[in-house]
């Protein structure tokens, strides 16, 4: 389904919708508010944006100094260069240590590669452990936000499946208990996984460190019970110089949830005694998106999932409308990279309007290349019946006899058709929306008569 | 004030078609304030609709006929920040008149932006006793920045209210959301119908909870919209452009 159509199915339940739409606009307004306590935030924004220039400039001097330090520091470094490969080379070391049950903390990553399915289909069973993600999984759904993976629904929803679940008492809606009945489900998977994967959020060149931000410390607590920890890492998480993050770290969390900073910010740098720690670098498509030199800036994103609060789209028609594993203005640039044909509709899915951009911690033109996608798209589908008419529409404005008679014609038409026309299902306009009403001379004429 | 400079009017062809009032309020304006306008007569559209919809490649006569028809003006002003962005931002490059192209962007203006950074007004005589409430459409706003956006760490600053906070009586509402989008976005109107209205019936309820009696904007395309929406609920709103407002309050 296109997301205009899903778009509009998540409307048909207004109340929620409008729920929705508020729950992510609080969000953005904590944004606001904490980000203009700083008052270097530009500056901020500015740096990370240039830091990340540098980094994509560079990225493969990077990675190869980021597998030599990490190495020397006693991880062992995997490359993959898709999806298949990163989920092969996670179940192999699953497999040698002969690992059933895994815990999994957030990883946007591991969701583009369908790691989930792939390992259950391999009997392996994965709990996520970040509850919004345990909630989703529970569900059977991908999460409909990349910081909040279960926004979409609301605590009735979760009081209701943690009943089914978790067997918590029918109707008690409250957070603290339901939180509370999730912590003692999730202490028994954490005491019986011997292997714990995780995302990365920066990975540290100059140390072969990277760094895991969470605010539940899931993370934390899947790694340290667990005899192995495999990290599982986009390539464009670079970062050069550990001093870095005294950049991101500041704007991260200020502009995903409005918090000062992530309550957990876990360094990793060698194995402790008796234990592995594995890095899995991943391109799926990342250096195909790195040459296209109007669309590469997208992989400076840190996922805040700040442009999905902002976005008065995705407010309205939730994540799943989209789908796509990234949501939101920043999955609409980054998806057609994937599969043009798939996520066509998703470019068009905004107005340009470019609050996206004027969010984003590290300055990606978000709506800038929404625009440019459409042209990309346009030009895959080849001709139909838009591009024709868009090539008559360039001869009418191009011609100013042909741009006065048919504009004559529009609103000679519009004057004297019956509404049951003008307002017909062919006028989608006229659904939910009065046309102007049509005035007795143009503009032209009336220059022509009062003013030449 | 540049009295002396040849002013040619960009009137979107929407507005020529659909508003000829906003035409004939941005013009007598401009004549008040002592300027020399005049329409070129030829002039027929910047191109957006079909670039935005991803044909900007097909933009190039179109945008040629805009650079031929104002390249002899000293400044170009339109009623819609919409527009002059699609200009500076989206036009293709024309082969053979990339200098008049280039001249063209510093050349062209949004007719608020026109007053209070060219003509530089700062005093304006009129009354206007009417609770406006300001659409800030996007392309102006975040494109053009013709007002401090509710995302970046900047001092406030708005053309637009600089401008009505002259008119003696007008009082200027201030919104819950001061700068969202209304949900217009061009064929995105079409396309994505349910979400467009949406935003559209949000954005007047904004204006209405505070008690708004005119809303006013710089863009007649967000405003076609949003007067569509409030119209077709019988909502009791005005819908006026920042040109007619000021055009009216100063005559």
């Amino acid at each position: 389904m296109s997301h205009p159509a899903k778009a509009s199915e998540f409307l048909q339940d207004a109340a929620k919708a409008k729920w929705h739409d508020e729950t992510l606009w609080f969000v953005r307004d904590k944004r606001d508010t904490i980000s203009k306590t700083i008052p270097e935030w530009e500056h901020l924004r500015d740096l990370a944006s240039k830091i990340k220039d540098n980094v994509l400039a560079n990225l493969d001097e990077y990675l190869v100094k980021f597998e030599e330090k990490a190495t020397a520091n006693g991880i062992q470094v995997h490359w993959a260069k898709d999806a298949e490969e990163h989920n092969q080379i996670v179940l192999g070391i699953l497999q040698r240590h002969q690992c059933k049950a895994i815990v999994k903390s957030k990883s946007i990553l591991t969701e583009e590669c369908h790691l989930n399915p792939y390992l259950e289909k391999n009997g392996i069973e994965v709990v996520d452990t970040d509850l919004g993600e345990r909630i989703v999984q529970f569900l059977n759904q991908p999460p409909s936000h990349i910081v909040l993976p279960a926004i979409h629904l609301k605590k009735r929803d979760i009081s209701e499946l943690f009943h089914e679940k978790l067997h918590t008492e029918k109707g008690n809606e409250d957070p603290a208990y339901l939180t509370h009945a999730a912590r003692l489900h999730l202490r028994e998977k954490f005491l019986g996984a011997k292997v714990a994967i995780t995302g990365v959020n920066f990975g540290v060149a100059e140390t072969g460190e990277f760094v895991v931000c969470t605010n539940e410390g899931n993370a934390d607590m899947g790694v340290h019970l667990a005899d192995v920890h495999i990290a599982c890492m986009g390539i464009e998480k670079i970062i050069p110089r550990r001093k870095d993050l005294g950049v991101f770290l500041r704007l991260l969390a200020r502009s995903a949830t409005g918090q000062p900073i992530t309550n957990y910010n876990s360094h990793f740098r060698s194995p402790a005694p008796g234990k592995e720690i594995h890095i899995v670098l991943v391109d799926n498509g990342r250096t195909d998106q790195l040459a296209r030199e109007k669309f590469k800036n997208s992989l400076k994103c840190i996922r805040c999932g700040a442009c999905m609060n902002t976005c008065p789209i995705y407010r309205r028609s939730g994540g799943y409308s989209y789908g796509s594993v990234v949501p939101g203005p920043i999955g609409s640039i980054l998806s057609p990279g994937l599969d043009v044909k798939k996520y066509s509709t998703l470019p068009f899915a905004s107005t340009l309007c470019g609050s996206c951009t004027d969010v984003c911690p590290v300055k990606i033109n978000i709506h800038e290349q929404l625009y440019e996608w459409r042209q990309e798209i346009t030009k895959a589908q080849g001709t139909n019946a838009k591009s024709i008419s868009m090539k008559i529409a360039n001869g009418i404005f191009a011609v100013p006899f042909a741009y006065q008679v048919t504009g004559a014609m529009m609103r000679g038409a519009l004057k004297f058709l019956p509404d049951s026309i003008t307002y017909s299902g062919l006028n989608i306009w006229g659904k939910q929306r009065d046309l102007p009403e049509t005035p007795k001379e143009t503009f032209k004429d009336w220059y022509k008569k009062n003013r030449s | 004030m540049p009295l002396n400079k040849k002013i040619g009017l960009f009137i979107p062809c929407y507005v020529d078609q659909f508003y000829t009032k906003v035409g004939i309020a941005t013009l007598e304006l401009l004549e008040k304030l002592g300027c020399q306008v005049s329409y070129p007569i030829g002039q027929t559209c910047c191109g957006q609709p079909m670039a935005n919809a991803g044909y900007e490649r097909d933009t190039v006569g179109t945008a040629k006929h805009f650079v031929e028809t104002f390249r002899d003006y000293d400044y170009i002003v339109a009623p819609s920040g919409s527009c002059v962005l699609h200009i500076k931002d989206h036009a293709p490059a024309i082969p053979g008149l990339d200098k008049e192209q280039e001249s063209l962007h510093h050349k062209i203006f949004e007719l608020t932006e026109f007053l209070t950074d060219v003509l530089k007004v700062e005093n304006l005589k009129g009354s206007f006793p009417h609770k406006v409430g300001f659409h800030a459409s996007c392309h102006g706003h975040r494109g053009l920045r013709l007002g401090s956006c509710s995302e970046r760490n900047e001092p406030f600053f708005s053309k637009a209210k600089q401008l009505l906070d002259q008119i003696e009586g007008l009082e200027w509402v201030e919104l819950n959301r001061k700068d969202e989008c209304c949900g217009f976005g061009g064929t995105f109107a079409v396309t994505e119908e349910a979400l467009s209205v949406q935003m559209g019936k949000d954005r007047l309820q904004d204006h209405l909870s505070q008690g708004v009696e005119i809303l006013t904007g710089g863009d007649m395309s967000c405003i076609m919209h949003l007067e569509g929406i409030a119209k077709r609920n019988q909502q009791p709103l005005k819908f006026m452009h920042i040109a007619e407002i000021l055009n009216q309050a100063i005559s």
